[in-house]
């Protein structure tokens, strides 16, 4: 069902090579026709991934849009990430995990609290990276640029009868997706730092990020 | 249940096909939507009117209660972990919470474009720009815009995980009842779904009744719906404390 497309880029000849650990906000610039690649470094870590058209970020990443042109839930290799404009800002080129969510949204302390439990609102969560990297990156930006983003790596499967469900992941140690900037873009990421959910094994991970020309 | 009593009812108004609307709806009262001649498609987001970066949000909605459709005991959830509306009563019995709002591309390519000046107010309008059109007159604009609620449309996926669309979803004389747990912005309009399949463009109209609602006690169904409903009923409660 899943088809997996490995890619021939070398991580020694990439321009930029970082090692996120969890926890941690990644905001950077990606051109107009370079690669971008996260690796899942230790397997199911949750990269909640947000895109931004870099000379308009009012045109952001839509998951609503992207589900709706490309007919399907899910995300992988040929999936074109599409803006809240109709615009085409990435397009995913190589994947070998497989599927990414883009329904789930990201953990904040004020879902946890409904999620979990009221005494969870102290955790940290993506939210929260968000928040301090656009404070630092960009000041003009507040929470309404924060929209609802992509989980690579996470798997969440929705049945025919409208169910919702979080499975066990379908990533591992070194797995990695891939996408080719359409447009220069921003790109936000928080890597997770959920500890109440399974998905992870309670346990969040560094991701790797890679940059080719 | 489903004929109000006349004392409860504060006003009523229809949107014509196409059209956008906007209302504050107050806590302890409830939007009832009716589908007057089925086949209605409304596309709807909602804020804290107090606080309008508070926003609908869907991802949390959905995760939260393990669904992937919207019916009655259903909670629409702010991203902080507050309850803007809860569906207290359904006679449709799915809502697509999944794909979005028709556009302006979307709309022309499936029915071409009928200006105002040609038309007069049949002309072919999208609901994203209705989105816009209502958002601006709250200070509101692009930035505000968060997933949407499509009310009376149901699109289901299969294992893969392809959309699957179900024209004729919702028949005439079908409501859906929108409780508000806090001051509520609601924007709507009601513009085609955007994979609506009807041949010519045929948008529809809907009915809309304000009415006074008791509020949520401890045996609500809504709050009783799921555990996590019952905690996101006590963070509502207490924003209100």
């Amino acid at each position: 069902m899943t088809t997996l497309t490995e890619s021939h880029l070398d991580p020694a000849s990439a321009i930029y090579d970082f090692t996120l650990p969890a926890g941690e906000p990644w905001m950077c610039e990606i051109k107009r026709g370079q690669t971008f690649r996260i690796v899942d470094l230790e397997g199911n870590q949750a990269a909640d991934t947000l895109y931004y058209n870099a000379h308009d970020p009012a045109d952001r990443y839509s998951a609503q849009d992207t589900i709706r042109e490309q007919g399907a839930l899910y995300l992988t290799t040929g999936t074109k990430l599409i803006s809240t404009r109709g615009n085409v800002l990435l397009t995913i080129t190589a994947d070998t995990c497989g599927r990414h969510d883009t329904l789930g949204g990201a953990c904040a302390c004020e879902s946890n609290m409904v999620r979990y439990a009221i005494d969870k609102r102290s955790m940290h969560a993506c939210r929260d990276s968000f928040m301090r990297a656009i404070q630092e990156n960009q000041p003009t930006w507040d929470k309404r640029d924060i929209t609802h983003n992509i989980n690579f790596f996470m798997n969440v499967p929705v049945t025919p009868e409208g169910g919702l469900t979080f499975a066990d992941g379908v990533s591992a140690s070194g797995r990695y997706v891939e996408m080719r900037a359409e447009m220069d873009v921003l790109a936000l990421i928080s890597n997770c730092p959920q500890l109440n959910n399974p998905c992870n094994a309670y346990n969040p991970t560094p991701v790797r990020l890679l940059i080719w020309d | 249940m489903s004929a109000l009593d006349p004392s409860l009812i504060r006003f009523e108004e229809v949107v014509p096909a196409g059209a956008n609307w906007s209302h504050v709806l107050k806590r302890g009262t409830t939007l009832r939507i009716t589908d007057t001649e089925g086949g209605a498609n409304v596309s709807a987001l909602f804020y804290n009117f107090e606080l309008l970066c508070e926003r609908l949000n869907l991802p949390d909605s959905l995760k939260c209660q393990h669904i992937a459709r919207l019916t009655k005991g259903a909670c629409l959830y702010s991203d902080m972990g507050r309850i803007l509306v809860s569906i207290t009563e359904d006679t449709c019995g799915w809502h697509d919470p999944l794909t979005g709002c028709s556009n302006a591309k979307i709309v022309t390519a499936k029915h071409g474009e009928l200006s105002y000046q040609t038309a007069r107010n049949a002309w072919h309008r999208d609901a994203h720009s209705g989105f816009l059109r209502e958002l601006g007159k709250y200070g509101m604009g692009e930035r505000d815009l968060a997933m949407n609620v499509n009310f009376f449309q149901k699109v289901t996926t299969d294992d893969a995980g392809r959309l699957v669309y179900h024209a004729g979803n919702s028949q005439a004389g079908a409501f859906v009842d929108l409780r508000a747990e806090m001051n509520t912005l609601v924007v709507l309009n009601t513009c085609i779904h955007p994979l609506d399949t009807a041949l010519t463009y045929s948008p529809k109209p809907v009915h809309l009744t304000v009415w006074t609602s008791p509020p949520p006690g401890p045996e609500d169904f809504c709050r009783n719906s799921r555990p996590e409903n019952e905690r996101g009923f006590i963070l509502t409660e207490r924003y209100f404390q």
